[in-house]
């Protein structure tokens, strides 16, 4: 409050000031040792302050009463400064403010609660099962917890406490041929990272599944390099979710859309949006895409977004055509009169008190088709195809169409059945065609959660965690290569 | 707030270390001034001015040890923290690869702190990026950049008498300049420790815009293996990548692009064209690095490539001494010595190529070959009979680093680079723009 009349004293239009607490637990080992053990906090204050519609942003660590006040009056001034450069100033979309905001994520059992010997113990039995495979060689393992609790109040009357956790086991066999000719590795990539307590660090079952990833990296130095060619894909959620992340979250973000981060991150082939809102045929018409920030387990999952505007969940893309983008309070007005929506759809976010908030992608999920198939059942109706579990390489261009992805393990289907694993597999393609070759989708049964700690954006660069959900899908014809080859 | 001098922070690492009843502590405190602005479509978007310090403490009891950060500097948050150390480290197994703390070390200071760039404050960066965007608008062409500087301290102490400081500044700018149409892209940026030697904004903003009008009508060419001209910050974007290579232990362990085929790691191989040599070297007036490692470990001029041999491999303490070596920390940034000339000298001399201004979204494909894949970004420009004739529409590379390293054709002049895709502030990273043969081109990117 302190530092929202400081601000509002000094001329802000609008203020927001946020105290947040992080809190980081880390635990990794590698084969019998523990390699990193650490638990960190930072603490700080944000204030975000508006001046002739352009922005000022001051942190720092402190909490002392007069250097809140400074940091305030700092942030209107640099606001001030900033309005000279300003061509189109700042709309907020409005907001109903909650003066009493509660909100924390949905968790069975506190990670930071459990004792250290607990976690350490389950990682090294996870190694040691790993290890137990013969031409398993090397082993890491980890887990990864984080906490925040962020108190943010602005000048539209808001007062919203929040805590947010995540939480994230890892483990990656390495197999190294007798000859030294050949390393291949298997990650645990079937366990997403989740916005859950430790409930899903003891549901990963870390050590009963390290022995299966552990045969599967000693399999992969002999396994089928691919022929390189026109494939039925069939993409497990493991897999799926990453893909779902790049060609759909990201184009559909409106401040790529509209160039404002074209320096870094790119923009997006979803441009302009009056060309391409309620047009764009992305998929086909069983392809349903839903932004949701209210999704229990998913990481962007939050009761109010940064800027104080409550959790929601809408269409992107509807019976396969494009219908909405993403979008944070001052962004609203750039593009409703092409939606007719008149709110922010919540996508505020801010990696810690030391960086400004700004638009970042909500849980974005393909949703499950009507059928009630399984995975098993677009093997069956699959004559050539290739079967790809968990994530591997990502890249895709500046404007999210060229992409090439790979997997972590990858089988032969031929006639229906799941042959013998292939390696050195990425497929190519772009996106609008690849999405309108899903011809068969699964069901509820075959829908899971995947997600990253770490999406990148921004300048400086920030992490936003988000998770994708997607049933398994098939793809027609898709172009694959070998990594290995040239030209 | 401001940054901590030597004598604050050695204060602080003081108390730190008397606060606690470990049999042994380490601590690093790093203090820092943190500014930046953007701009996009010719106008501010953000800013941010940051303070903070932050303490990393490891507590040690005989082979056990835990680390905490944290940022609440007063007697009970000190005081908290190395009781959550302490606790965590009494709880951690031995580990068997610790080693002992070091002791006092002598360090050769480096002149990288910068009054001229701690002084960029949030009003002169306005200025600045206000001249971009103007010029970008008067142009009819749309500006969006990123302007940032950092002033910082680290200190490193521990129980057993060591004590580092170091304090430096580092800045970056970098612009995208875009066609109304967005038909066309360019890009330009520059990096030092020193505002002051940094190409003027103005300047970079011009680069850029011309690269973005002659961007536009670009044509498609037919994926393949390609001679390229790549300039210096497309050199950086790939050359860093090394980095994360140069573990002697995983070429020993047999999961390295070093590994030596039976066993053992390749040094003493000439692994690349003898054109090659890539050093990092804390003083050395381009890279200006910190010179010690997060344990106070001196980090001095280490050869990594020397005429395509390579002659180093990074040692941790612990796998140097299980292999009887010295010690090889790995810092102190990285150089690419190169020859004479710019990318445009270099292009006079392809009789068929491309030019490449810079790469996006790099990942590993393969480790065991160190196969990268990415792909071309604003400014990748065709090359005939020694001229740029015209824009060609990106492209997607499949190409081992090591193996691009070998097929150098000619370098020019080496310089220091924003080689993270991000416009970070990274690891200095000092390369000359070069031509390559048969650069690995897989596919067409219709992005502008």
């Amino acid at each position: 409050m302190l530092a929202l009349d400081a601000a509002s004293t000094a001329g802000a239009s609008y203020v927001d000031a946020r105290v947040m607490q992080v809190r980081d637990q880390r635990i990794g080992t590698r084969e019998e040792r523990v390699t990193d053990l650490r638990d960190d906090e930072s603490i700080g204050i944000a204030v975000r302050a508006l001046v002739g519609g352009a922005w000022g942003f001051v942190a720092a660590r402190t909490l002392e009463r007069s250097d809140v006040v400074r940091l305030a009056r700092a942030a209107g001034d640099q606001a001030r400064g900033n309005s000279a450069a300003v061509r189109d100033p700042v709309q907020l979309a409005p907001v109903d403010p909650d003066p009493n905001g509660e909100w924390h994520t949905p968790i069975g059992i506190d990670p930071f609660a459990v004792s250290l010997e607990e976690k350490v113990d389950l990682l090294l039995a996870a190694n040691a099962e790993a290890l137990r495979v013969p031409g398993a060689r090397f082993v890491t393992s980890s887990m990864a917890f984080v906490r925040l609790q962020t108190t943010l109040a602005s000048t539209d009357g808001s007062v919203i406490e929040q805590t947010l956790y995540r939480t994230w086991p890892t483990l990656t066999v390495t197999a190294v041929a007798s000859d030294y000719a050949d390393f291949q590795s298997r990650s645990s990539a079937e366990v997403a990272p989740m916005g859950l307590g430790y409930e899903h660090v003891q549901a990963a079952r870390l050590g009963e599944r390290a022995g299966e990833w552990a045969e599967e990296a000693v399999q992969k130095l002999t396994a089928t390099p691919v022929d390189p060619g026109d494939y039925d894909l069939i993409l497990d959620p493991s897999h799926l979710f990453l893909t779902i992340h790049e060609s759909i979250g990201h184009p559909t973000e409106l401040d790529r859309a509209l160039g404002f981060e074209a320096n870094y991150a790119g923009t997006s082939f979803l441009a302009p949006p009056e060309q391409v809102l309620g047009k764009f045929r992305y998929g086909p018409e069983i392809m349903n895409v839903l932004a949701d920030r209210t999704q229990r387990g998913a990481l962007a999952t939050v009761g109010w977004d940064d800027e104080g505007v409550p959790a929601d969940s809408w269409s992107i893309i509807r019976d396969g055509v494009f219908v909405d983008y993403q979008t944070t309070r001052e962004q609203v007005h750039w593009i409703s009169e092409h939606t007719g929506v008149h709110h922010s759809h919540g996508c505020s976010f801010a990696q810690s008190w030391d960086r400004v908030q700004f638009q970042r992608m909500p849980n974005v999920s393909l949703l499950p088709g009507h059928d009630d198939y399984v995975i098993d059942d677009l093997i069956a109706a699959t004559e050539r195809g290739i079967l790809i579990k968990g994530r591997g390489s990502y890249s895709i261009d500046q404007q999210r169409l060229n992409f090439q992805f790979g997997g972590q393990v990858f089988y032969e289907i031929r006639n229906g059945v799941v042959g013998g694993m292939l390696k050195d597999v990425a497929y190519q393609g772009r996106t609008p065609e690849f999405w309108n070759s899903l011809d068969m989708l699964g069901g509820r049964r075959s829908y899971q959660l995947g997600g990253t700690f770490y999406d990148g954006k921004g300048q400086p660069a920030q992490s936003n965690p988000v998770s994708h959900g997607c049933p398994a899908a098939r793809f027609g014809g898709v172009s694959v290569i070998n990594t290995t080859a040239r030209g | 707030m401001s940054i901590l001098t030597e004598a604050e922070a050695r204060q602080l690492c003081e108390r730190v270390i008397a606060a606690g009843t470990a049999d042994e502590v380490e601590v690093r405190v790093e203090s820092g001034l943190d500014g930046n602005t953007r701009f996009a479509v010719n106008q501010i978007t953000t800013a941010g001015a940051v303070e903070d310090t932050q303490v990393t403490l490891t507590a040690r009891f005989g082979r056990r040890s835990a680390s905490v950060r944290f940022n609440a500097l007063d007697r009970a948050g000190i005081a908290a923290a190395v009781r959550k150390a302490e606790q965590l480290a009494g709880l951690a197994p031995e580990d068997p690869e610790q080693m002992p703390l070091l002791g006092p070390e002598s360090y050769r200071m480096v002149p990288a702190f910068f009054d001229s760039t701690k002084d960029l404050d949030s009003e002169s960066r306005a200025v600045v990026v206000k001249t971009a965007a103007d010029a970008a608008e008067a142009a009819g062409l749309v500006g969006t950049g990123f302007l940032r500087r950092i002033a910082r301290s680290t200190a490193v102490a521990n129980s057993n008498g060591l004590f580092a400081y170091e304090r430096s500044t580092l800045a970056s700018f970098t612009t995208t300049v875009r066609t109304r149409g967005g038909d066309g892209s360019g890009w330009s940026g520059t990096t030092h420790n020193d505002w002051t030697r940094m190409t003027p904004p103005a300047e970079l903003a011009e680069r850029a815009s011309r690269k973005a009008l002659r961007s536009v009508q670009a044509v498609a060419v037919q994926p393949a293996p390609y001679t390229v001209v790549l300039e210096p910050t497309a050199v950086g974007n790939l050359v860093q990548l090394l980095a994360y290579g140069l573990s002697a232990r995983a070429a020993d362990e047999g999961r390295s692009a070093f590994s030596r085929p039976g066993g053992g790691n390749s040094i003493g191989d000439r692994i690349v064209d003898e054109q090659v040599t890539l050093y990092s070297d804390p003083q050395d007036p381009d890279l200006l690095e910190r010179p010690f490692t997060d344990e106070g470990e001196p980090i001095g001029r280490t050869v990594w490539f020397e005429n395509g041999v390579l002659r180093n491999l990074a040692y941790s303490r612990y796998w140097a001494q299980r292999q009887q070596t010295q010690s090889v920390p790995f810092g102190g940034g990285l150089k690419l010595e190169g020859g004479s000339g710019t990318a445009l000298d270099l292009v006079s001399g392809v009789e068929s190529g491309i030019l490449v201004t810079r790469f996006w979204y790099i990942r590993g494909v393969d480790p065991r070959t160190m196969v990268y894949t990415g792909l071309t970004r604003d400014g990748t420009y065709l090359i005939e009979n020694g001229q740029v004739t015209r824009a060609v529409k990106n492209l997607r590379f499949n190409q081992s680093i090591v193996e691009m390293l070998g097929n150098i054709v000619a370098m020019g002049a080496a310089e220091r680079v924003v080689a993270s895709e991000s416009g970070g502030l990274g690891r200095a990273v000092v390369v000359p723009p070069m031509v390559v043969r048969d650069f690995n081109f897989t596919s067409n990117s219709d992005a502008v």
